[in-house]
């Protein structure tokens, strides 16, 4: 449905990291210009024109960076929307972990007598649907789907989409123009009904449905992360590992990954959401995992009866919009804490 | 002027339908290999409807529609279909794809561009209002409000909206296309078909009116520092004329930008809104097709929606460099 969007905050991420890579390059700079290190001794003397090359590790980005890394978790934390979403997140998957010890019985088996309206009967707070199933045993038991999916479906996406951005955008040449064209065809071919066919192809169930999402988000991920690879290869840093004799890999992982990080990081989590609502979406249409509940099939059943017991359908929706949009609020929040050029100004 | 702008249009055309090639040409391919690897086809689907098939039968099924063939074989009878402008035949349905596709077309653009006219009519407005007020409380309060339409499953709103405007108010239809039995004619059929189409169009859209807003938002801050805007405002221009000429205008181009990449996901969009409205387009066909298992519907779908996404984008990079001069047509 959503997979194959961009919200803003991807890229005008992208668009501010070049210059924030850049700084802390710079700042990196000069914090070994200011604390030189020893001088070596005379008789270890591998680079007369840079004495200290050898000793130039890593190590002197890595020290900056926890510095930057408290100053964004203070604005991060300062941020009231992003604070709330962080709690809301907290709630569901407080409620997800806690769901066997809370509902120990089968959430789809019959607990009542059927379709009594939220607050009818305490012992269901939120009603009972067409065959007397709990709606909140029901919801706090798709939370773990919900969960469950949108994170796997992420995680795949992200190793998928790195691994083709960051060589695309490293290597560049032939490679770059064969896995872009890749990328623009998945990105050409309406994400929702891929996903379809994708489920339709492995049959529903949890592990496949986040295997398919993750082959629709996933390049996404790897555009941006080309994006930044790009950007960042041409940076004085880079240079000074690859004249220090790096390979390609330790170049790769270990300085340029570090710094392409924080946009993605914003787009993770905005991923998170969408896959959500990709699992909700498909369980909606029958085609979700059928031994599991997952709020989209929770809706998908209640809405044969939209005309007498419409709360069916409106309490896990909005068990999802909480979830999404708590997610979404974080998103944004790492977007202001990571790129603090981008927010608030006006 | 228009001659100068000619010759490079034209140069844009070119290199866009042959950048397209081998894209177009990679979705063919990959989507063929793809369907291939499904359990299951269309003889198979259909026996299976039919309730009891003997071997016989569903062989004789299976090599009417040629599907007992070598997979190369079948992808290379598809590509000369294509290379005759056929898209095959649906067994199925027992009719031409195209035909098919061609009765379901014209109800899923509607609804997508309904759609998309209502995303960006409230999406920039929301947008410019935000902007107006960056940094102040209607700032925030908007932001979060788009940040929650960005939240909201479409066919969950798709719902929603029915039980509020249909089961509660009853202004408009739950779902269809237009009132059947009525024969409607001219005005009155236009009416009715609209009457029809804004719920499902609104519960698609929503999800874009934030994304345009947030857009519309950051871009016209970026705009509104530059030097042109100062000269307008120092000019004694009033706020608001400033930001509809100078500001917004300028602002717009992006937006246009994001509008074509979002073709593909509306697209997408749209098979779930219309499974909710029971909306007679592209979407319901798509879904019944891999119900079905209807591989050529639903490689027709898969080609000629991705057509229609590279088709938009290069109309867009044309639009972009005819407005603005400075953008170079790559």
């Amino acid at each position: 449905m959503h997979g194959t969007d961009t919200f803003p905050t991807g890229s005008l991420a992208a668009k501010s990291l070049a210059t924030d890579a850049e700084d802390r390059a710079a700042a990196a700079a000069l914090g070994a210009e200011r604390a030189p290190a020893p001088l070596p001794e005379p008789d270890f003397w591998p680079n007369v024109h840079a004495p200290d090359a050898a000793r130039t590790v890593t190590a002197d980005v890595a020290r900056l960076a926890p510095v930057g890394r408290r100053h964004a978790l203070l604005v991060f934390l300062s941020n009231p929307t992003a604070v709330a979403g962080l709690l809301i997140l907290a709630a569901v998957v407080g409620a997800a972990l806690a769901a066997p010890l809370l509902f120990p019985d089968d959430p789809l088996e019959m607990a009542g007598r059927p379709l009594q309206w939220p607050g009818q009967n305490p012992r269901f707070p939120l009603g009972t649907d067409a065959l007397g199933r709990d709606v909140l045993a029901g919801l706090v038991h798709g939370a773990r789907v919900s969960l469950l999916v949108g994170a796997c479906a992420t995680l795949a996406g992200l190793l998928a989409g790195i691994l083709v951005g960051a060589t695309a955008g490293y290597f560049g040449g032939v490679v770059d123009d064969v896995l872009s064209k890749l990328i623009e065809i998945f990105q050409t071919v309406p994400g929702f009904i891929l996903l379809i066919v994708l489920v339709a192809i492995a049959q529903p169930s949890v592990p496949a449905i986040a295997l398919a999402i993750a082959a629709v988000s996933w390049p996404q991920v790897a555009r941006l992360v080309r994006a930044q690879f790009r950007a960042i290869k041409e940076k004085d840093f880079v240079a000074a590992a690859r004249a220090l004799g790096f390979g390609h890999g330790r170049i790769i992982f270990r300085e340029i990954l570090p710094n392409a990080l924080p946009p993605v990081i914003v787009l993770a989590s905005v991923t998170v959401a969408t896959a959500i609502l990709m699992e909700s979406a498909l369980s909606f249409m029958g085609l979700g995992d059928p031994n599991v509940v997952s709020w989209g099939s929770m809706i998908g059943t209640g809405r044969d009866l939209l005309r007498t017991a419409w709360y069916l359908s409106a309490v896990p929706g909005v068990a999802i919009v909480l979830t999404v949009l708590s997610l979404n609020l974080i998103g944004d929040g790492l977007n202001e804490a990571l790129n603090p050029r981008l927010g608030g100004e006006g | 002027m228009t001659t100068r702008r000619l010759p490079r249009i034209l140069k844009a055309v070119r290199r866009t339908a042959l950048q397209a090639v081998p894209t177009v040409i990679g979705i063919l391919i990959l989507n063929f290999f793809l369907l291939r690897l499904t359990p299951g086809d269309a003889a198979d689907a259909l026996a299976g409807e039919a309730g009891a098939a003997t071997v016989e039968t569903l062989a004789a099924l299976k090599s009417k529609f040629g599907l007992d063939l070598p997979v190369l074989e079948q992808l290379g009878g598809y590509l000369s279909n294509l290379a005759h402008f056929s898209l095959g035949v649906s067994p199925r349905y027992n009719q031409p794809v195209a035909e098919l596709i061609a009765a379901r077309l014209p109800n899923t653009l509607s609804l997508m561009g309904l759609a998309l006219v209502f995303a960006l009519l409230i999406g920039i407005t929301l947008g410019a209002l935000m902007a107006s007020f960056a940094g102040r409380p209607t700032d925030r309060v908007l932001s979060v409000v788009a940040l929650l339409f960005y939240s909201i499953p479409s066919f969950w709103i798709g719902l929603m909206l029915i039980v509020l405007f249909s089961v509660k108010l009853g202004w408009l239809p739950t779902g269809g296309a237009e009132t059947i039995g009525a024969n409607l004619t001219g005005w009155d059929a236009v009416l009715d078909r609209a009457r029809y189409q804004i719920l499902p169009a609104l519960s698609l859209a929503l999800f874009y009116v934030a994304i345009y807003a947030r857009l519309t938002r950051d871009d016209m801050i970026e705009v509104r520092t530059q030097d042109h805007v100062r000269t307008a405002r120092a000019k004694g221009l009033s706020p608001f004329a400033v930001t509809r000429d100078h500001v917004l205008r300028n602002a717009l181009i992006p937006v246009t930008t994001m509008a074509g990449i979002h073709l593909a996901g509306l697209m997408g969009g749209a098979v779930v809104v219309e499974t909710v409205f029971s909306w007679p387009g592209l979407g319901r066909l798509a879904y019944e097709a891999v119900m079905g298992r209807d591989f050529h519907v639903l490689l027709g779908i898969l080609l000629l929606s991705s057509l229609l996404v590279v088709a938009v984008n290069a109309a867009i990079d044309i639009l972009q460099a005819w407005l603005d001069p400075r953008i170079e047509v790559r």
